[in-house]
């Protein structure tokens, strides 16, 4: 298989971006619902890429150290899902996810459960509003939370994930006032980009005939 | 009676979906499809559009920004808010200026619902 077996036309890649807005969508609001505030989204965008250049991206954007959440999923696709965003917002998010004024040390306490748990929320409705949409059904891994930077990192969380391309959706959200830049990255050997190629196809094509 | 639906989204799939459910659930209205708040408003110049669908996370002006311009245009035009970002202060705010909320992804019930409340806010205006 190759590389432009699965490269994205621009309807489709139209269509990913929408259905990853459609998955954040919700994810902010549950989000809202944790942080007590509205959750202010960017715009979303998708492109397949070269691990490096994903990864060369993010590091410029943080400029230091990463906090990845990370799922595996399992299904007609299969691959593994990260939130990515620099690890000095990581506090903050935390801060505003637990909501009190918790002495500092309490919150670095608690800051490993509510980075998992803010992942969990968002990889999920993404992954599984992609998943809805498209008529599949996807298993998902607990979340688990690493941090390092670019390539280490993404080594140490999907090392088992084979290929060197990934798709990447950038989001970024706002929370409590504070601007978190987030990515989603996912992921996917080439058959599993190439399944997904083809359902996005399918989909499109649904809505075209379901016309009255 | 039919009648022209103005379908503003950034997202061509999402607007092939709203033209999608409007042509099942109201086969003789006629869709305008437009990408941006700007064409939106280009759009509006054409007096001939009855109904509004737009989408609340557009680059540049987003749907309640638009939305708020459309009312000082057409105030009693029928507008529905269509998002996935379904928190509480978009849905009030969509309130607050006289539109109706649509969750993404849009279904036809959905769509049929908020149409049949245009139908009868439009006929009497029309009366």
């Amino acid at each position: 298989m190759t590389e432009a077996a699965i490269k994205l036309d621009k309807l489709e890649i139209d269509a990913l971006s929408e259905l990853v807005n459609i998955g954040v969508g919700r994810a902010a609001a549950s989000l809202r619902h944790m942080v007590g505030e509205e959750v202010l989204l960017s715009v979303p965008s998708a492109e397949i890429m070269q691990r490096e250049q994903a990864w060369g991206l993010i590091e410029k954007d943080s400029g230091g150290g990463l906090v990845a959440i990370h799922q595996h999923f399992e299904g007609s696709f299969s691959g593994c899902a990260l939130l990515v965003f620099p690890e000095m917002k990581s506090l903050e998010l935390v801060r505003a996810v637990v909501r009190t004024d918790l002495p500092l040390e309490d919150i670095i306490d608690l800051e490993q459960e509510a980075l998992a748990e803010t992942g969990n929320i968002v990889l999920n409705a993404c992954l599984a509003t992609i998943a809805n949409i498209l008529k599949q059904n996807l298993k998902m891994s607990l979340p688990q939370v690493r941090r390092g930077n670019g390539a280490a990192l993404l080594g140490d969380a999907c090392g088992d994930v084979p290929g060197d391309l990934l798709l990447f959706l950038y989001i970024s959200f706002t929370v409590n006032s504070q601007n978190i830049h987030g990515y989603i990255v996912m992921l996917m050997d080439l058959p599993s980009l190439a399944t997904l190629k083809q359902l996005i196809g399918e989909y499109i094509a649904g809505l075209t005939c379901q016309r009255a | 009676m039919t009648y022209k639906v103005l379908i503003v989204d950034d997202s061509k799939l999402a607007r092939m979906v709203a033209v999608g459910a409007l042509s099942r659930v109201r086969p003789d209205w006629t869709p305008v499809e437009v990408g941006s708040a700007a064409q939106a408003l280009e759009a509006l110049e054409d007096k001939s559009i009855d109904v509004a669908l737009v989408d609340f996370n557009m680059p540049e002006t987003n749907g309640l920004a638009l939305t708020a311009e459309i009312r000082n245009l057409r105030p009693s035009m029928p507008v529905a808010l269509v998002s996935a970002n379904i928190q509480d202060e978009i849905i009030a705010r969509a309130r607050a200026i006289n539109a109706v909320f649509l969750p993404k992804p849009m279904t036809d019930e959905a769509l049929s619902g908020f149409l049949s409340g245009a139908t009868l806010q439009l006929r009497r205006q029309q009366q």
